[in-house]
């Protein structure tokens, strides 16, 4: 469903601030994949997330998803193929705009935007439906700017958004980073929940290692813009936070100095 | 005379100019406030529509017809400073002024290399005139009435909304598959044509064309949109915050004329206006800043931050 082949990046080519970002990256996830992402601080995780969204240009290498090579697309025209959250609440939704101009705009996802209404007739009792399992009552303030909801509510949104208009990967970026403990935990509660009624093929960037291990059913660990680690099956369900230290150190030849990463 | 009966006989062209400004500030409201792109390149295109209107009115060309035309150029500037910054990667202010200082010399050929050409009254049947300022006042709300309506309708599209959201905020735009440069594009082609339909009514309101009519536009219609604002703060819908901004601009067009009653000029009123736009757009800046600091002083008295920014409208999550 998504393949990276060899995928380089360097951010500020020739400068003193030249970082390269992703290494000759290489991943295949087949359909129906759910695979948690890991890594230290600047090991490439968003990288790799914008490189496949289109975000910029990769420097080499190529990007396919579901058969097509999408490396020379632009990031609106990957959009038909990627639904999105990201790890600020702020990035994934209008703030100015309703909660049913939002999924309105959502519904056309990857669509050319024509002069017909924006929000179409039965639209709006679709969108209740959708909203009323969060179990937030946005179903009855549909017509709220999405300015005005917390920052739960808001990653709640764009999840339901990323999945309206099925993908065929949905990339998560830390989305739960932002929230109190309890918030996020719900947040990633409906993620499951979304995936799993979709079936959707889906990256999902974490920093609490617990939740990585729990989540999904493939584990990918990045280091230095690689993929060090790829756990998947049996061997992934048996995991615990000790070998996948241990795992790490052998893998990368050194001790894991992220206490971000330690401390979930 | 006294003061106010002379004030109140000028009240049709102070009227008569809002609404017709009222039609340029739609369009500074479109980029400035919808698609959060401050757009300089009205100073150019008002008078590129003035001057195109007030050409075609002294060739015979009917006053409708010398609208329309001046509606399609006012539309081609914004396109030249929507290519200059999407497709040339020009930042958009600096995209408005280049735009700006190219339209000048553009609009003297428009104008056969004249300063100013005069669409008398006399010569040739106009909309709008300053000879008969409440029958102009009658047209320019019509023209008002009408494009409020069909913007109202437009950005409740799909595209008109594409619009809105690449101004709420583009990288979600681009993830829902939204093309933003043409987004951008759409939007100051409406803006300018809005401006340029506005500048060609004004000639024909002031039987001329003059190269330099545009001149510090971009702060009338700003002073329009945010006066518009502040007296429509509680309106919500949309077609009652764009129906502020024509209220913006008639209300800006009545205090110049009360201030020239006073004694001052109409380029002390550009100093004044300038003053009230920066105040304005302080405001929300200042209030930010006094919130931030009780909220600090009260998060420091107890010791605990009672409001966390993620959580701070709501009590739902
Ligand atoms: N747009 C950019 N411009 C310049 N450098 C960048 C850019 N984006 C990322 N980088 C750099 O690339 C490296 C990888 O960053 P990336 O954001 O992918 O890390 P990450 O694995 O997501 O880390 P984190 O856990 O902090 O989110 C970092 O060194 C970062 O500074
Ligand atoms: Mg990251």
């Amino acid at each position: 469903m998504l393949e990276l082949h060899q995928v380089c990046k360097t951010f500020n080519p020739g400068t003193v601030n030249e970082k390269t970002a992703l290494n000759h990256l290489s991943l295949t996830l087949e359909e129906g994949d759910f695979a948690t992402v890991i890594g230290g601080n600047g090991a490439g995780k968003s990288t790799m997330l914008n490189a496949i969204a289109g975000v910029w240009p990769v420097d080499e290498g190529s990007i396919r998803i579901g058969g097509v090579d999408v490396t020379d697309l632009t990031e609106y025209r990957r959009a038909l193929y990627l639904g999105r959250v990201f790890q600020d609440p702020m990035v994934g939704t209008a703030g100015d705009m309703t909660i049913e101009e939002n999924l309105a705009l959502a519904a056309r996802r990857g669509e050319k935007r024509t002069l017909r209404w924006g929000i179409r007739k039965g639209e709006r009792g679709q969108f209740k439906e959708l909203l009323k399992p969060l179990g937030l009552g946005l179903e009855d303030r549909l017509t709220a700017k999405v300015g005005l909801l917390s920052g739960g509510q808001r990653q709640a949104l764009t999840l339901l958004m990323a999945s309206l208009k099925k993908p065929r990967v949905l990339l998560l970026d830390e989305h739960t980073a932002a929230l109190d403990p309890k918030t996020a935990a719900k947040v990633l509660e409906i993620s499951d929940q979304i995936v799993e009624e979709h079936k959707l093929t889906t990256l999902m960037v974490t920093h609490n290692m617990k939740d990585a291990i729990a989540h999904g059913n493939r584990l990918i660990m990045l280091d230095a813009g690689r993929v060090i680690l790829d756990i998947s099956g049996e061997e992934k369900k048996k995991l615990t936070v000790p070998d996948l230290l241990a795992r790490f150190t052998k893998a990368s030849g050194e001790e894991m100095e992220n206490d971000r990463l330690l401390l979930a | 005379m006294n003061f106010f009966t002379a004030l109140l006989a000028q009240m049709p062209d102070a009227v008569a100019k809002g609404l017709i400004w009222g039609l340029m500030a739609l369009g500074v409201y479109i980029t400035y406030k919808i698609l959060d792109f401050p757009d300089l390149t009205v100073d150019g295109s008002l008078c590129t529509g003035g001057a195109v209107a007030a050409v075609m009115i002294v060739n015979g060309i009917p006053a409708p017809v010398a609208l329309v035309g001046a509606l399609i150029a006012g539309g081609i500037t914004g396109a030249v400073t929507g290519i200059l910054h999407t497709k040339m990667g020009i930042p958009g202010i600096l995209a408005g002024i280049l735009s700006q200082l190219a339209l000048y010399p553009i609009n003297l050929r428009i104008m056969g290399n004249r300063s100013n050409v005069s669409a008398s009254v006399d010569a040739s049947p106009v909309m709008a005139s300053i000879r008969y300022p409440e029958q102009t006042c009658l047209i320019a709300l019509l023209f008002c009435v009408g494009i409020v309506l069909i913007l109202c309708w437009f950005f409740g599209t799909e595209l008109g909304s594409a619009v809105r959201a690449t101004g709420s905020n583009p990288n979600m735009a681009r993830a829902q598959g939204i093309n933003t440069n043409r987004t951008k594009m759409v939007a100051l082609v409406l803006s300018n044509a809005l401006v340029g339909l506005s500048g060609g009514l004004f000639a024909q309101y002031q039987s001329a064309s003059d190269v330099h009519m545009g001149r510090g536009a971009i702060g009338i219609g700003l002073a329009a949109v945010i006066i518009g604002q502040v007296l429509f703060s509680r309106v919500r819908a949309f077609g009652g915050q764009l129906t502020g901004v024509v209220v913006g601009a008639i209300v800006y067009y009545i205090v110049i004329a009360l201030v020239i009653r006073m004694g001052l000029n109409t380029n002390d009123m550009k100093l004044i206006s300038a003053l009230v736009v920066a105040i304005f757009l302080a405001i929300p800046y200042w209030k930010n800043n006094l919130a931030q600091k009780n909220r600090r002083r009260n998060s420091s008295a107890d010791g605990t931050d009672k409001d966390p920014a993620w959580n701070r409208r709501s009590n739902h999550a």
